[in-house]
């Protein structure tokens, strides 16, 4: 870790979002984490993807829970809500900050063992509630702060540091997202910002629960000949369906390219994505052929990124719960808790 | 864009601004970390090899170094790397011990005309390496211009005496009170070589009606202050307008204030903004309750029979034409008359050659100067070389201390029957600054300091001595303060494209979005790519060759802070903090390597 703060000092002409902010602006404390970690990247994505969108920092709130990935939100957003929670129970804690205040932006950052392991059923019924965030996996398939065990995500076959074999067949954390009808999923890898920051920027403008799956390799463990997440390795076989080039607020979107190749996706909240297809074939509507695809190619040792599934019209759990529009902690206590009268004309209903 | 080659000398130079700014190329990063470690000494021995007066430099200096000065594009102010000089030389033990020792003789004999900044230089080089050098001067003292121009108040007596003390002790012979009249006479001694260094020493005259008339109020600018400075001269008028915008005008204005001048201005033609003199000078002056009033041009003395009592002025205005040249045109409104007892005139400087014959072998060209080499300093006659104001007209004290370094190289080569045109590279010496993981031999903590202020003695005694002098320089907590501002910028950012793994560490740490990872173009078109946008295209692109992924790193330079933290982020190494002290060649060097031709 680096001992000194990051100077203060930026680039005199760095540009300002609409707020008036830079990007350093969105930066946390500096990263504690090894030097080169794959997930310093994811945070920076963040940082950049937050600054794009002229996202205010006071209307995030960044939920994490143990492992190194979970470190990494004291590295972004330093102005922005926070919860550390224990490990593997990010997503209830999201789940109940999100149904106390639904004004909020969600982040939500896991790692592969927080989310493949311990919060496996966390995770799981997060999406499957379809909550409102962004679940962000920052996934190295190693334990690292453990100097290097395989986690659930290492693929079977790959071989550790020491040169061990994996047998335990690997977790698809994107296949079950699909699979439990997460409305936004994707998968990137963290050495590739231009495909990670329009990822993160449309998954947060995106209502429903957002997947996305970032490849990140641990630079102290996993980052060797033989390893399915070092950089050499995901550089080789990424196999990206698609690209969102251009990502604008609700402004129209003019884009020059040869008809046919770029999809226009509108959001629930009006904002829009361009997407280009790098795949003709690929369908990124289609939650079923994105199983298959997914499926077929993952046997074939490809790593698939790309936006693979998004349903624009998709609703969250509020929407299915039917709540208020004005966040529960918002509402004065007379009307959350109308007294003993209203009680009773309650349960008298109900006879 | 190729590959950036970073083991030609100046790449790395070119990013060390300050030191590539100077004339004398002075290390300056290196004295100013040695000061933060309060090693004054050794702080004052680097700046005295390269610029051989810090004491009267770190008073005087021009800075070239501080426009420069990457900290200037980081912030609003740069390093105070002047008054950082004075610090050495304020602090500093006695370094008598550190000085060459006088040689035994090689028999070569070198005379130099005038005891200024130049001949001094080219003396202190020429001298440890065994040749006699005499030098003569019309004054009784060393010193030049520094002692007889620049105003006891900026420069004491003691710092002079010391300093060109430590030249004369090499065993260099001062002939004071000895004008060189005749060059024809001086080469007919036979001298091996001969070093003119006597200065541009005649004022510009002012010629506009009732000059010759009011001739006993109306003084030449430096002709007076080395009257005042040798103690002829100890009092003018209360009423004083001082005509020019240098920093001689200011000097004169100044000094007017100590001898009895109670209201003094400075009147100058052009627009303050576009004065000669330096803003720190203009700022002292306006400090002293001196106006400086603007866009006024001398028409006439005004006397009363031969009695000055003032100066008429025609009101201007700037104009631009197509080509954006000022032009002052007469404003129209009438003539402005201000009341005075006395006239400083410092309206320029020239340089006068009455006493080279015609027949010596010097040419000199239609603006009668001497023909002079620019790299060489050598003149149209090969044993009589030129320096300092002398051969290119006014400029700076440290313009005169490199030019000297240059002659006395071109000296030494020509005495040692080597071809004066090579020129040496400068030397060398890289090191990694990494001590530990996270450990480096250079403060990389960013300070974020504004720039401390020099503390001035009180203005009321200020004004009432003349030798008093005004600056009381940094003590050492406000230089240590000062000192923490310096970038560091000689610790260089070192890449090993073979290392890098493309991880985006480096990118995502560093501060001031230097280094971006993309495909390799010409330099505009990389221009526009970068992470940031770059805005001096005079500050270099440091580009690798083709990494792993087919595309290029590319830092711009212009604003790095050497901070190091994309080397301590980096897991391969592949970002390394080295140091580069460049240290100009100097007559006598011992390590001779490649050598760039002088054309």
């Amino acid at each position: 870790m680096t001992y000194i703060a990051k100077p203060k000092f930026h680039h005199p002409g760095l540009k300002k979002n609409e707020l008036g902010y830079t990007h350093r602006d969105y930066e946390g404390k500096i990263s504690t984490l090894c030097a080169g970690c794959g997930h310093d990247s994811i945070t920076a994505s963040i940082i950049e993807a937050c600054y794009e969108l002229s996202i205010e920092p006071h209307r995030v709130a960044k939920i994490s829970g143990i492992g190194c990935s979970s470190k990494t939100p004291d590295y972004f957003l330093g102005n922005s809500h926070g919860f550390n929670s224990v490990h593997g129970r990010m997503p209830s804690v999201l789940t109940g900050a999100n149904l106390a205040n639904r004004d909020l932006i969600y982040l939500g950052v896991s790692g592969d063992g927080d989310s493949a392991s311990i919060g496996f059923g966390q995770f799981a019924h997060s999406i499957r509630r379809g909550v409102n965030m962004t679940y962000i996996v920052e996934n190295n398939g190693v334990y690292g702060l453990t100097k290097g065990q395989f986690s659930a995500t290492a693929d079977r076959g790959s071989k550790s540091k020491k040169g061990v074999t994996n047998t335990d067949n690997a977790i698809d954390l994107v296949a079950i997202a699909l699979q439990l009808g997460a409305t936004f999923v994707a998968r990137s890898f963290s050495g590739d910002k231009s495909q990670l920051v329009p990822l993160i920027a449309a998954a947060i403008g995106h209502k429903g629960a957002s997947f996305i799956d970032v490849i990140s390799p641990c630079i102290a463990f996993n980052n060797h000949a033989g390893s399915t997440k070092s950089f050499d390795y995901v550089r080789e076989h990424n196999d990206a369906v698609n690209r969102l080039d251009v990502l604008v607020g609700r402004d129209p979107i003019a884009v020059d390219y040869a008809p046919g190749t770029v999809q226009v996706v509108e959001q629930h909240d009006g904002s829009k994505i361009a997407l280009r297809k790098i795949d003709a074939d690929y369908d990124p509507h289609d939650r079923l052929g994105a199983q298959t695809f997914l499926a077929r190619h993952a046997a074939k040792g490809q790593i698939v990124t790309g936006l693979l599934y998004v349903d624009p019209d998709a609703d969250d759990l509020h929407a299915h719960l039917n709540t208020v529009e004005t966040p529960l902690n918002s509402l004065e206590a007379d009307t959350l808790c109308p007294g003993s009268a209203a009680l009773d004309k309650f349960n008298a209903s109900l006879r | 864009m190729k590959p950036t080659d970073i083991a030609a000398p100046d790449y790395f130079h070119k990013v060390v601004d300050c030191q590539w700014a100077c004339p004398a190329h002075t290390p300056v990063p290196e004295y100013i970390r040695l000061i933060a470690q309060g090693r004054y000494s050794d702080a004052y021995m680097i700046n005295w090899k390269s610029n051989v007066f810090p004491g009267i430099l770190g008073r005087t200096c021009d800075r070239p170094c501080e426009p420069a000065c990457r900290r200037g594009r980081v912030e609003e102010t740069p390093v105070a790397i002047c008054r950082l000089k004075r610090v050495a030389a304020d602090f500093k033990d006695d370094i008598k011990q550190r000085l060459p020792h006088p040689t035994a003789k090689n028999g070569k004999r070198i005379a130099f005309v005038g005891g200024g900044p130049a001949s001094l230089t080219v003396a202190r080089d020429l001298a440890p390496l065994g040749y006699h050098c005499t030098v003569f001067d019309g004054d009784p003292e060393a010193g030049g211009m520094m002692r007889t121009q620049i105003p006891k108040f900026r420069l004491p007596n003691s710092v002079i005496d010391e300093e060109t003390g430590y030249i004369l002790g090499l065993g260099v012979e001062f002939k004071g009170g000895h004008r060189i009249e005749s060059m024809k006479a001086l080469l007919a001694e036979k001298y091996d070589a001969i070093f003119v260094g006597s200065g541009a020493p005649r004022g510009r005259e002012l010629d506009i009606p009732g000059r010759k008339e009011a001739a006993t109020n109306i003084h030449i600018g430096i002709d007076w202050l080395a009257s005042v400075s040798f103690g002829h001269v100890d009092k003018i008028g209360k009423r004083v307008i001082v005509l020019g915008g240098g920093n001689t005008a200011m000097d004169c204005c100044r000094t007017a204030r100590r001898l009895g001048g109670e209201d003094v201005k400075v009147i100058v033609r052009s627009g303050f903004e576009e004065m000669k003199a330096s803003p720190w000078e203009k700022e002292d002056a306006i400090h002293e309750d001196i106006p400086i009033l603007n866009f006024l041009v001398p028409v006439a003395f005004v006397h009363d029979s031969g009695r000055l009592t003032g100066v008429t002025f025609q009101k201007v205005k700037a104009e631009y034409d197509a080509k954006g040249r000022r032009n002052l045109v007469p404003s129209g409104e009438p003539d402005q008359t201000f009341a005075c007892d006395d006239v400083l005139v410092a309206v320029g400087q020239e340089n006068a050659f009455p006493w080279i014959e015609q027949d010596c072998g010097i040419e000199f060209d239609k603006w009668h100067m001497p023909k002079v080499d620019p790299k060489t300093f050598v003149s149209t006659n090969p044993k009589v070389f030129f320096g300092g104001d002398a051969a290119f007209g006014p400029k700076n004290i440290i313009w005169a201390v490199a030019q000297g370094h240059d002659a006395a190289l071109s000296i030494h080569k020509m005495l040692s029957g080597e071809d004066i045109t090579e020129r040496p590279l400068p030397e060398v010496q890289i090191s990694s600054q990494k001590m530990g993981i996270h450990e480096w031999s250079y403060d990389n903590d960013i300070s974020n300091d504004k720039r401390f202020k020099v503390p001035h003695r009180d203005k009321v005694i200020a004004l009432k001595d003349i030798r008093t002098e005004v600056e009381l320089g940094y003590d050492v907590k406000l230089a240590l303060g000062e000192a923490h501002r310096c970038l560091n910028c000689d610790v260089q950012t070192v890449f090993s494209t073979s290392l890098c793994i493309e991880c985006d560490a480096c990118v995502d740490i560093c501060p001031m979005d230097c280094i971006t990872f993309t495909d390799n173009g010409e330099e505009a078109d990389l221009r526009q790519r970068l992470k940031a946008p770059s805005l001096h295209p005079d500050q270099d692109l440091y580009v690798s060759s083709d990494l792993k992924t087919g595309r290029v790193m590319v830092k711009d330079e212009d604003v790095c802070l050497h901070c190091g933290l994309c080397a301590e982020r980096c897991p391969t190494g592949a970002w390394d903090m080295q140091k580069y002290l460049i240290e100009m060649t100097q007559a006598g060097s011992t390590c001779p390597t490649k050598s760039r031709s002088a054309a």
